[in-house]
């Protein structure tokens, strides 16, 4: 039976008496949705002015690599959620569809910015009125463009809804 | 195993091979499609496919008046969203024949030239980050952030800021702003140093920028190229100078030009860009006139009496609007810039434009009229029939709004001369016969700003 | 800003009287109209005579309300000489049933993209133009997004519903 000592310096589990802690126990369901939501690997479907920000909350200022989603993969096939940053046009739209079918289970997509929550103020013959028209929507993050702290708030939204999902991620 | 080939064997067929490139790809510039023809690693012929951001802008600043084509003009070149605002106005102001105040001259100077920072910044930090420097990349947002923050400071967002005005600003500058800008531009001027020091003489960002992506000078000019894309071919041809416009001819800052046309030479040309942008900061900072903070009672100081805006407007609704004219209001200080002091100093006095200061539009029935008469549909800001252009220079080359108006309150054409649409246009020449892994810091220092291109 | 020598708009004038007129200083510009079949004449000479030798804009004006104006279109050229420092403004008046003008694609390879955006944006043909289709919008849209008559909101999805 090993021991466990917690690390110096942190507070030990209130009611438990960690040198005597050998293994834990939870749910699967919370297990993996831990872990899920601590290692997003996003696809950034950037196109516009959001872009930017999407940028200024990925560097040191704003860092979105101390929630685990820091890591951008390029490649549909290999991300589970879809960043869609910025106005999507008709053009556009498309190629939007083709990404997220390309993606595999369990997949979530983050509508960024309100071009892609709702069209934004382009109510006009070249925009998607919102990309839930066309794709289903998990997280809506509004702003015109959001703040990098609407974002991190957004994306510990998405964090809270893969933890409650678990084993259960599907879409409706 | 298979069968060995016959020793007789001869290539009967040689193709080439397609490569789609984007429209949603990893260069974190904007929505482009590239379809490249490669011959092994070599580019034999490029088609480009644009218009995937575009949001019509051009017909949506029909359906307001002049002052809603500003938000949509933001959203023109995002990164240096200042000059778009900046040049639309100077348009519009042009059809009506007003001029603003030297105050509001200097600020919109040292506003642009923030813009063309943070635009250069970003376009060095992506397309360096494409080639592998990551660091620099996390170095050219971090110097960003200042300037973002500076921008929140005058203007209230820190992208999309609508802050001109027909007529003048929406604001004049916040208390501490000389001091912050300062600062900025010396942590910049570190960081540009260290960026220098990391890129300038690395063997792997040397050979993958020098001798690729070349553009000849007559090739560039016959495709109307202009800006650092142009000046890095050898072409001493900058806005600023030709058709100097707000103060540029009373600062003092200089052109850098480069010589091959090239990758690196673009490079070199963006960063000394950002160098002489800062200068002509400094300079403005130091000559701007100083701001009015007193207000002119026309002789009445003794009924000065200091108001808060709030109040001001809680007594204006039931009526008890006796003193207004004679009060100074001051306002809440996340509107700092906005008070009626400041409004003179950076807003044409023209009724027909600018909105009158808050203490006449609660005051007195002409200050009343005047707002009415601005703001409600069917009134509003009418330039005579006319067209007006004026050219600016933009992050990416020449940025000119021409602006048709038909005497009603609604601009009834702007066209928007996008820089980077005549550099897209020239990509086939820039791309091919380079190799593939070329397109990538060739179209990173295209500078293409899918905003400003598909408007 | 002209120069000592003769402004440009005094050289059009002497050359081709005929085919510009209204050449006037307004504004900071010089602008000027042309007439339509004369357009790649004037252009040519403009780039190789005058040495107006960038193409800074062409675009197009949809003047469908506009009662004193007979045509419809008014293609406008905005073109600078470097070594002059001189602008002029030119515009060629388009009627609607006979919406063709000569390119200068082949005076400018800048113009090839300028005017596939006029034909896709408002629906005037360039003769003489190597590839003349769409660049913003996608093919299969029907119409011409930025003249008067097309409404402002009326979308053509390609997926999605039509809302």
């Amino acid at each position: 039976m090993g021991q466990v000592t917690a690390p110096q310096g942190t507070a030990p589990m209130t009611g438990v008496n960690v040198d005597k802690l050998d293994f834990m126990t939870t749910t699967l369901d919370a297990a993996i949705g831990w872990s899920r939501k601590f290692s997003i690997f996003q696809y950034p479907f950037i196109t516009a002015c959001c872009g930017m920000e999407y940028m200024a909350t990925a560097c040191s200022h704003y860092d979105v690599d101390r929630f685990g989603a820091g890591f951008p993969r390029f490649s549909p096939r290999q991300a589970d959620v879809l960043f869609v940053v910025g106005t999507i046009s008709h053009k556009m739209a498309p190629v939007l569809k083709e990404v997220y079918d390309q993606m595999c289970d369990p997949k979530w997509v983050v509508a960024f910015g309100v071009c892609t929550c709702t069209g934004g103020f382009y109510d006009n013959y070249a925009t998607v009125q919102g990309i839930d028209t066309i794709i289903p929507v998990d997280i809506y993050i509004p702003g015109c463009p959001p703040r990098p702290e609407n974002v991190l708030d957004g994306l510990m939204k998405l964090q809270d809804k893969i933890q409650k999902q678990g084993l259960r991620a599907e879409h409706d | 195993m298979g069968k060995p080939l016959p020793s007789d064997y001869k290539v009967t067929e040689s193709r080439s091979m397609l490569l789609n490139i984007g429209p949603s790809h990893p260069a974190m510039h904007g929505v482009i499609r590239i379809v490249a023809e490669l011959d092994g690693e070599t580019v034999t012929s490029i088609d480009t496919e644009i218009g995937y951001l575009h949001r019509a802008f051009e017909k949506s600043c029909e359906q307001g008046h002049y002052n809603v084509a500003l938000p949509y003009s933001d959203r023109l070149n995002y990164v240096s969203p200042l000059i778009s605002n900046i040049g639309y106005c100077m348009s519009v102001e042009k059809l009506l024949d007003i001029e603003t105040t030297d105050r509001c001259k200097y600020i919109r100077v040292i506003m642009s030239e923030i813009s063309r920072v943070t635009d250069h910044l970003t376009c060095v930090g992506a397309s360096s980050m494409e080639l592998g420097a990551f660091t620099v990349f996390l170095y050219m947002i971090k110097a960003r952030e200042w300037f973002w923050e500076i921008v929140e400071m005058v203007t209230g967002a820190r992208l999309t800021i609508s802050y001109a005005r027909v007529g003048g600003l929406k604001a004049d500058l916040p208390d501490g702003f000389k001091e912050k800008t300062l600062t900025a531009i010396a942590e910049t001027r570190k960081v540009l140093k260290e960026v220098e020091g990391l890129l300038n003489t690395n063997r792997i960002f040397y050979d993958r920028m020098k001798d690729t992506g070349v553009i000849s000078k007559e090739d560039a000019l016959a495709y109307g190229v202009t800006g650092p894309f142009l000046r890095s071919t050898g072409v001493d041809l900058d806005a600023r100078r030709y058709a100097p416009y707000l103060v540029y001819d009373r600062l003092d800052f200089d052109i850098p030009v480069g010589e091959h046309g090239d990758n690196l030479d673009r490079y070199y040309v963006r960063m000394e860009e950002m160098q002489q942008s800062m200068r002509i900061i400094e300079q403005a900072l130091r000559d701007m006139p100083a701001g009015d903070v007193a207000v002119d009672l026309a002789g009445h100081p003794a009924r000065e009496v200091a108001i808060e805006a709030d109040k001001m407007v809680d007594e204006a609704k039931i009526g008890h609007t006796r003193g207004f004219q004679q009060s100074v209001v001051t306002a809440d200080p996340t509107l700092e810039g906005s008070s009626g002091a400041a409004h003179k100093n950076v807003y044409s006095t023209n009724k027909l434009v600018a909105l009158p200061k808050k203490e006449d539009t609660y005051g007195n029935i002409e200050g009343l009229m005047n707002h009415f008469k601005l703001v409600m549909h069917g009134h509003g800001i009418r330039p005579p029939k006319g067209e007006a252009y004026v050219p600016l220079e933009g992050a990416n080359g020449e940025l000119g709004f021409f602006v048709v108006s038909d005497g009603s309150d609604k601009p009834y054409r702007v066209r928007v001369r996008p820089p980077c649409f005549t550099i897209m246009s020239a990509l086939h020449k820039i791309l091919v016969g380079d190799q593939v892994a070329d397109i990538i810091p060739s179209f990173g220092s295209v500078n293409m700003i899918a905003g400003e291109l598909d408007r | 800003m002209t120069n000592a020598a003769a402004s440009i708009l005094e050289q059009l004038a002497a050359k081709f009287p005929s085919e510009t007129s209204e050449l006037k200083a307004e504004r900071g510009q010089q602008w000027g109209y042309v007439a339509k079949g004369a357009v790649k004449k004037v252009l040519t000479y403009l780039k190789n005579d005058c040495d107006f030798n960038i193409l800074m804009d062409l675009t197009c004006v949809d003047y469908l309300h506009w009662e004193e104006k007979a045509e419809r279109f008014e293609v406008v050229y905005n073109i600078y000489s470097m070594s002059r420092n001189e602008r002029i403004i030119l515009r060629a008046k388009v009627a609607e049933d006979d919406a063709v003008v000569e390119s200068a694609a082949s005076i400018w390879p800048g113009a090839n993209w300028f005017e596939r955006e006029v034909w896709d944006m408002f629906g005037v043909r360039f003769t003489g133009h190597p590839n003349l289709k769409r660049l913003i919008m996608y093919e299969e849209f029907q119409g011409h997004a930025l003249r008067k008559d097309y409404p402002y909101s009326k979308r053509q999805p390609l997926i999605g519903p039509k809302n």
